[in-house]
């Protein structure tokens, strides 16, 4: 790796598996002249949930949407599962930011449309669907529209349809920007509970330096544009506590203080 | 016609147990909607009364004698023979124009070949006077049944173009990237997306597209060879029953804006379930 790799706490860096997506060396102008990311390198380990964390125009949606295939980087590679790739693949599945809902189709069908572009017949997609909608608590609401549910919970609509694929990588771009702070912090906690059953890879997208600290095993800084590797954080905190004590602990108020002294000194 | 899809700002709280409750509320709402359209009716058409007695013109009935002449004319069957002659060729230019103008205006907003060479023409086509126009079609199409097929094409085939187009364009981004990360065909992406997101814009030009069908075949009517409902308004306007007249123009108000109510009725039953009521079932 190209980056000095620190640590957050004073403890030992915690033990990281083998990557499953790498990303080499990418750079990316948009037509303009706008240069919004530059010889970006990265690992993300398997199993893990990384973050990708910065000032808004840091390219770290960008950054995202390369891994996801869905936009041509200028330069640079990404392997997944040591595999290079240029678009989208199975083994990858996207949460969106605006939710990305068909309005004309019932929670049940956004939720099995992956699989249903894969050509699955209705009752086993279905029969998929409905565990995944249960899993993210909105079983029977399998019948609604979007326009019927709030934001949270549309989100999670998103967030059964990318489970339902069953990809090994989630990737996550700011899914509770658009949900109030009450449902944001039930969101995460839930989305913790749930990768500890699913065991998946988890590339995640936020301004939020708390949420990040949160939710995270491993936050990757970027400066703003054009968006380098600015540090690597591994917040060393012991989960599997009692939430509001984690939000309390020592650890994570210092892992929490020590980006916001790195990322002050990107605002002007 | 305050339509039924317009719930923005009802509470997403559908989903709650209060929903049966609501459901009501809801029906009260409607009621009283349509106590206060009845007396928007009202309120115009004793204005209209007014108007009629004081008089205004010697030209202008009341609109009680306007209604009794509607009705008089609904039983004594000149409406309904008028609307016979009218029909037809409103009816086989819509159905000949629909199909093709919804599948031009998708295929432009598909193919940037077809629309480069076929956008202007539509653009013209709808910026152009129809009733300067229309005289010139008996040029070409002399002075019956199928100059009039061709006035109702001319009038609703742009409109119905321009919205499918315009449908298929204003497709959602985040839709289409949503669909791509989950490795849809570009068939996929037509069938699956771009259509049915673009099926509302569609319907809309369907529906207007039905409304100018009706401008065009009365204007013609009008401005080629008096039939149907053009030959009454010009015979009753020539023999000066001016409540007739009226009431001829009434009609045909009348019959345009039920067409396109059950239109939408239609399309809400076949194609779009989500935008019926508020528990989509």
């Amino acid at each position: 790796m190209l980056n000095a790799v620190k640590t957050a706490s004073e403890g030992e860096m915690p033990e990281m598996s083998q990557p499953i997506v790498e990303v080499r060396g990418i750079g990316k102008r948009y037509p303009g002249g706008v240069e919004a990311l530059r010889d970006v390198s990265l690992d993300f380990p398997a199993g893990k949930l990384t973050t990708l964390l910065g000032p808004s125009g840091c390219g770290k949606t960008t950054l995202l949407k390369i891994i996801a295939g869905l936009i041509e980087p200028s330069s640079g590679e990404i392997y997944v599962k040591g595999k290079r790739t240029d678009g989208p693949g199975p083994e990858r599945a996207f949460v969106f930011q605006d939710f990305a809902l068909m309005p004309w189709a019932t929670v049940l069908r956004n939720v099995a449309f992956g699989l249903e572009l894969r050509g699955m017949p209705k009752r086993q997609r279905e029969e998929i669907a409905r565990r995944c909608i249960a899993e993210v608590n909105l079983a029977g609401f399998e019948n609604r529209y979007p326009h019927e549910l709030s934001g949270g919970m549309r989100q999670r609509v998103g967030l059964a349809r990318a489970l339902a694929v069953d990809a090994d990588i989630l990737m996550m771009d700011e899914p509770f920007a658009s949900v109030d702070e009450q449902t944001r912090r039930k969101f995460q906690e839930d989305l913790l509970k749930l990768l500890e059953v699913e065991k998946k890879t988890v590339i995640f997208v936020t301004h939020s330096i708390e949420e990040a600290v949160y939710v995270s095993d491993q936050i990757v800084l970027l400066s703003p544009r054009p968006g380098t590797v600015s540090r690597i954080v591994r917040p060393a905190l012991h989960r599997g506590g009692d939430v509001e004590e984690l939000r309390r602990d020592k650890a994570y108020l210092d892992c929490v203080d020590e980006i916001w002294q790195v990322l002050k000194q990107y605002l002007a | 016609m305050t339509d039924r899809t317009a719930q923005p700002g009802r509470p997403a709280a559908a989903g709650l147990p209060e929903a049966a409750g609501a459901d009501d509320g809801v029906r009260r709402d409607r009621q009283l909607q349509w106590l206060w359209r009845l007396l928007s009716f009202a309120l115009v058409f004793a204005a209209w009364e007014v108007a009629g007695r004081i008089p205004i013109s010697l030209a202008f009935p009341p609109f009680s004698e306007t209604a009794v002449a509607l009705v008089e004319m609904l039983f004594d069957g000149t409406l309904f023979a008028a609307y016979g002659e009218t029909l037809r060729p409103l009816v086989v230019g819509l159905l000949l124009c629909g199909a093709m103008a919804v599948l031009f205006g998708v295929g432009m907003g598909l193919s940037e070949t077809v629309e480069w060479f076929s956008l202007p023409i539509f653009i013209i086509l709808q910026a152009a006077p129809m009733a300067a126009i229309i005289p010139l079609i008996t040029f070409i199409y002399g002075i019956g049944f199928g100059a009039k097929v061709f006035a109702v094409m001319l009038m609703s085939a742009p409109i119905i173009v321009l919205n499918s187009y315009k449908g298929i364009r204003n497709t959602s981004p985040s839709l289409l990237e949503m669909s791509r990360s989950f490795m849809a065909t570009r068939r996929q992406q037509i069938v699956k997306i771009i259509l049915p997101h673009a099926s509302g814009l569609i319907f809309a030009g369907l529906r207007l597209g039905a409304a100018a069908g009706v401008t065009g075949v009365v204007l013609a009517e009008l401005l080629i060879t008096p039939t149907g409902v053009g030959d009454l308004i010009t015979y009753y306007r020539a023999v000066a029953e001016y409540p007739r007249m009226f009431a001829s123009i009434a009609s045909i108000i009348i019959f345009s804006s039920v067409t396109v109510t059950l239109l939408q009725r239609l399309e809400q039953t076949l194609f779009r379930p989500e935008t019926r009521g508020p528990s989509g079932e």
